[in-house]
């Protein structure tokens, strides 16, 4: 068979995997006092270019395609590389809301300035911590740019994964941004223990639930002879091998549920945030999420959306447990990184609400609250990477005692994040919560809706402890400061606070664009 | 655009007052009062062109907020809206000289810093009442909390952190199930009209089912008595109250709770009027027990500032109780009720406050003889505290008997017990003047304190001023509020029980 490429839909795709294998080139042959400048500009460059193209597919007049409102679709809808690859609507507007938030993300894992002794990334990975190799090069301020490329893989196989589709190119645009990602876990410069700790936690997790989703697949090419979610949803309706079909899709659930931790595949995600580079864990909250969501919503809509009878009970459970555990344990933490990590947990349970509506409200509503939390949770971390004592950074809570006295500025905008992850009004989780749990009454889930609303309550106790932390204790005396971070994490910080005003106080062009972008094609 | 604008000064002094230096601490708070004294003129004016002879909304304006979900930014007043807005438009100027020398004692805020947060709290105030689409009422009824949030966690008592977390998260609680509520009725609309809306009087015309109009009803009510609050839901207000400053308390407990009883009547009875009806009983033997029991724990109260508090609980139980009988005495007698309770529990925790601050303690037993020492003082108390007993003459007894007078028609019993709580509004207000202001001083009562300032004086006078005037003619009041009970009346469709008393006498 003769497989065409269609080089304009998969643009973004390719120039960011074009990058990776160019930065790879730069690490080879370039001198190492200039290879950091040069990587960055790859890196900014092949997102920024990457995005572009998103906006010239997505604002395409090639089709048309009438909504459900009357409107004209937009954009790109087509089946590319042989039907591996879907471009529409929504899969567009998650690359772009991946490309944005890794963009904001990337200022992050360029910041040099709050560390006096380097970046946020280990000297030296190869040396064993606490060794005098690893003093040596961190008292001669060596940088690794290694990062770079595993970066541009990443966020190459995350543009992939959610407009795959089929299982396999699925699975292998999931092997191709966890891999990195298991990598870039383990470099934190400081409690590199913790990190390395993490970073196999993840790994060791991650290729199981990996290995589940590759089961699954198998499972469900078994019973409808392809692993082509059109050809999969076609087949499902008239075939009747439910004992092959169920635990494929089951298993599948399983392996993206893992990357979105959701409980109970959640045990990877307080250790991995805490363990991770704060820049790092920072992306992985935002972009890594909202990829994963991207491809759950396709299964579970495009090759599930038959089924969904079947397993909606599943998810049901998955989203009470998400939002309940999450809540929960959030309350119990005494690091701020464990207390976001179950906090992301919890969210995970809301944005499923979006998922298990399975309609065009649904669709979008969960579009808009991947954007509202991807720049929340970006900025949230940002802020936590800035707190720091001489050790590093401070995470414990207590420390985190008259941060309002001592830096108002900071203080106020984490306590805006803090707000918005709540879904206080006037905030981007506000509106993302209300068109979540609007889709959801919708679609008849109203009780999960009330758990929802129980689990908000609790969640606001954890996020407001914070707030009553930093502005209503005296400091400490040896206290840990905010350290002063340079244009990039500034710019980042910014620009998160500033999506998370807009998109509460004035969300209409955006919750415009989600709904305009249309359902997924099959 | 008249509410909007209403809206707008006092936004834009809080602006000018927090980007001032924060050395300016003087220029801060006549700039803060100057706005605050605007604001005032302009919701007089407001109340002034308000037409009396309808009941409908007025000063109507509609502009669109988040079309996506049929959100607008949908302002009016009617009656009872208007007289609350003025209400609170009076107090914060109040509070704001009341707690001129509040924010300096504070270790964590600044000055500029309370005064403007002030100024914030009153614009969620004007849009919370003003409010007619109700996503736009839920964003300022949440947005509000934030204010006092920090008004009590910067600048109060030693338990503040306690007490602003406590009262967030029973808000928030509240809010959250009306929000559940919300998105339910957000649905309801969008099935019955094809596009869904949240504009109030769209709402009113929805016919729903009346199981799932309890249910939302039951989301909505949780949140307005928590709010209010109402037994079983009230132990957050006692703390918040007593760690706040006096003049934040006033504000919370004078304006901020009265948002829970006035979006009872605004909202629930004219958007779900059978399952107000069908639960108007239960809702009925709630506020008698709120009425009994805030009274008997006020009684109880070594702290000054608790006691104010439970005693407000108590008055929330007469408030509640005449919304929910439904008739026209009763709603007017609610209404009028929410603003005499402003200003007579304002005055009281301010002059409470003032004490305070002298003796430097809010325990009871830390006082006495103080009438020897500060008649003047003593006397705005005695004042401010008959009017909490409903002694006529002061405002509030023309509200408490229009109450009282409403719900005999439809529930006698449920009225002679609740008529009980004015003996015991008389023990807990004597009781206190006996102990604190009678007897001969200690010798640190007459250390401490001192008469009353012109400035304190400046901030409580109009207060007692307005409940007797109020008192002697409450029409002025009345003949702005009744027209808009009228049209709640037609919302819910009920009529008065018409001779219901005689009726027995007549033998038919």
């Amino acid at each position: 068979m003769r497989v065409s490429v269609e080089y304009q839909a998969l643009a973004p795709i390719i120039i960011l995997l074009a990058a990776g294998v160019l930065s790879v080139l730069v690490e080879a042959f370039i001198n190492r006092t200039l290879r950091r400048p040069i990587q960055l500009m790859l890196v900014l460059a092949s997102i920024v270019l990457a995005f572009a193209y998103v906006v010239i597919n997505a604002t395409a007049d090639l089709t048309g395609d009438i909504v459900a409102n009357g409107g004209q679709v937009k954009g790109l809808r087509q089946l590319a590389a042989g039907g591996a690859i879907a471009i529409d609507g929504p899969g567009m507007v998650i690359q772009g809301i991946i490309l944005l938030v890794s963009l904001v993300a990337t200022l992050l894992l360029a910041e040099r300035q709050i560390d006096p002794q380097g970046d946020a990334f280990a000297a030296r990975a190869s040396t064993l911590p606490g060794s005098e190799d690893e003093r040596q090069f961190t008292s001669q301020g060596w940088l690794q740019t290694e990062i770079w490329p595993l970066y541009l893989f990443c966020v190459g196989g995350l543009l992939l994964f959610p407009v795959a589709n089929d299982f396999l190119t699925m699975f292998v645009a999931l092997e191709v941004f966890s891999l990195p990602l298991y990598l870039i876990a383990s470099m934190a410069r400081r409690r590199r223990l913790l990190s390395q700790e993490a970073a196999l936690k993840y790994f060791i997790l991650g290729a199981f639930s990996s290995a589940f989703f590759l089961f699954g697949a198998a499972l469900i090419y078994a019973a409808t002879s392809s692993v082509n979610f059109s050809t999969v949803a076609v087949a499902m309706e008239n075939a009747s091998l439910d004992g092959l079909i169920i635990p494929g899709i089951g298993m599948i659930a399983v392996g993206l549920l893992f990357k979105v931790g959701a409980v109970p595949f959640h045990q990877w995600v307080p250790d991995v945030y805490q363990g991770s580079p704060t820049p790092l864990t920072a992306f992985m909250s935002a972009a890594t999420k909202v990829a994963a969501f991207g491809a759950l919503l396709r299964v579970f809509y495009v090759a599930f959306g038959g089924m969904r009878w079947d397993w909606r009970p599943m998810m049901w459970v998955v989203a009470v447990l998400s939002m309940v555990i999450g809540s929960l344990l959030a309350v119990t933490q005494t690091d701020m990184k464990r207390m976001l990590a179950f906090s992301s947990v919890a969210h995970t349970g809301f944005i499923l609400l979006g998922v298990i509506s399975t309609s065009a409200a649904g669709l979008s509503s969960t579009l808009f609250y991947l954007l509202a939390y991807g720049f929340t949770s970006v900025g949230v971390f940002a802020i936590v990477g800035l707190v720091r004592d001489a050790s590093g950074e401070a995470t414990h809570l207590s420390q985190w005692a008259g941060l309002g006295k001592k830096s108002p500025l900071m203080a106020s905008i984490f306590a805006l994040f803090l707000l918005a992850l709540a879904g206080i009004p006037l905030t981007s989780g506000f509106t993302g919560k209300f068109a979540v749990f609007t889709a959801a009454v919708d679609g008849g889930a109203t009780p999960l809706v009330i758990v929802a609303v129980v689990a908000s309550a609790v969640a606001a106790f954890f996020y407001a402890r914070v707030i009553v932390l930093m502005f209503f204790t005296e400091p400490p005396v040896d206290g840990p400061s905010v350290v002063v971070p340079s244009a990039f994490t500034t710019i980042a910080i910014g620009t998160s606070a500033a999506f998370t005003l807009l998109l509460g106080l004035a969300p209409q062009p955006v919750l415009e664009l989600v709904i305009n972008a249309g359902l997924f094609i099959r | 655009m008249l509410l909007t604008t209403l809206m707008l000064i006092p936004l834009v002094g809080a602006v000018v007052v927090f980007l001032l230096p924060s050395v300016k601490e003087a220029l801060a708070k006549q700039i803060a009062l100057g706005f605050s004294l605007a604001t005032l003129v302009a919701s007089v004016l407001m109340v002034l062109g308000l037409d009396n002879s309808s009941g409908g909304l007025q000063h109507v304006e509609s502009y669109d907020w988040i079309p996506a979900f049929g959100i607008s930014w949908t302002l009016g007043v009617n009656g009872i809206s208007a007289s609350l807005i003025v209400m609170s438009a009076i107090l914060v100027p109040v509070a704001i000289i009341a707690g001129w020398w509040d924010a300096e004692s504070s270790s964590q805020g600044t000055v500029k810093g309370y005064f403007a947060l002030i100024l914030v709290l009153e614009v969620f105030i004007i849009g919370v009442f003003a409010a007619n689409d109700l996503f736009l009422f839920y964003v300022f009824f949440e947005a509000m909390l934030f204010p006092i949030y920090f008004l009590i966690g910067r600048f109060g008592g030693p338990q503040r952190a306690y007490a602003a977390m406590k009262f967030l998260l029973y808000s928030l609680v509240g809010g959250l199930f009306m929000l559940a509520a919300l998105i339910g009725l957000y649905v309801v609309s969008s099935r019955q009209l094809g596009q869904g809306t949240f504009d109030f009087q769209t709402l009113t015309t929805l016919s729903i089912a009346p199981g799932t109009q309890k249910m939302l009803f039951l989301g909505f009510f949780f949140a307005f008595a928590v709010k209010a609050p109402m037994v079983p839901f009230h132990t957050w207000l006692p703390d918040a109250a007593a760690e706040a400053t006096p003049a934040t308390s006033t504000l919370l407990v004078g304006v901020l709770d009265k948002v829970g009883t006035f979006a009872m009547l605004h909202f629930l009875l004219p958007i779900f009027p059978e399952a107000s009806k069908y639960y108007a009983p239960a809702i009925i033997v709630l506020s008698v027990i709120s009425i009994f029991y805030g009274a008997l724990l006020a009684i109880g109260q070594s702290d000054v500032m608790r006691l104010v508090a439970f005693t407000s609980i108590s008055h929330f139980g007469f408030i509640v109780l005449g919304i929910f009988v439904m008739t026209s005495q009763g709603l007017s007698g609610s209404s009028f009720y929410m603003v005499n309770h402003g200003f007579s529990t304002g005055a009281l925790f301010l002059a409470l406050g003032f004490l305070v601050s002298r003796r430097g303690s809010k325990r009871i037993a830390d006082f006495g003889g103080v009438q020897k020492i500060a008649p003047i003082l003593t006397g705005v108390f005695l004042l401010s505290g008959l009017s909490g007993l409903a002694l006529p003459g002061m405002s509030t007894f023309v509200s408490e008997f229009l109450v009282l007078t409403g719900a005999y028609a439809v529930n006698p019993t449920a009225t002679i017990i609740a008529t009980f709580g004015i003996v015991l509004a008389a023990v807990y207000i004597l009781w206190l003047y006996q102990r604190m202001m009678t007897g001969i001083p200690s010798k640190e009562v007459e250390e401490t304190v001192t008469e009353i300032s012109k400035r304190e004086l400046v901030a409580v006078a109009p207060l007692l001023a307005i409940l007797i005037v109020l008192g002697f003619v409450p029409q002025v009041a009345l003949n702005v509020i009744n027209p808009a009970v009228e049209q709640v009346q037609t919302y819910v469709g009920v009529t008065d029980p018409e001779a219901s008393v005689s009726m027995e006498g007549s033998g038919s």
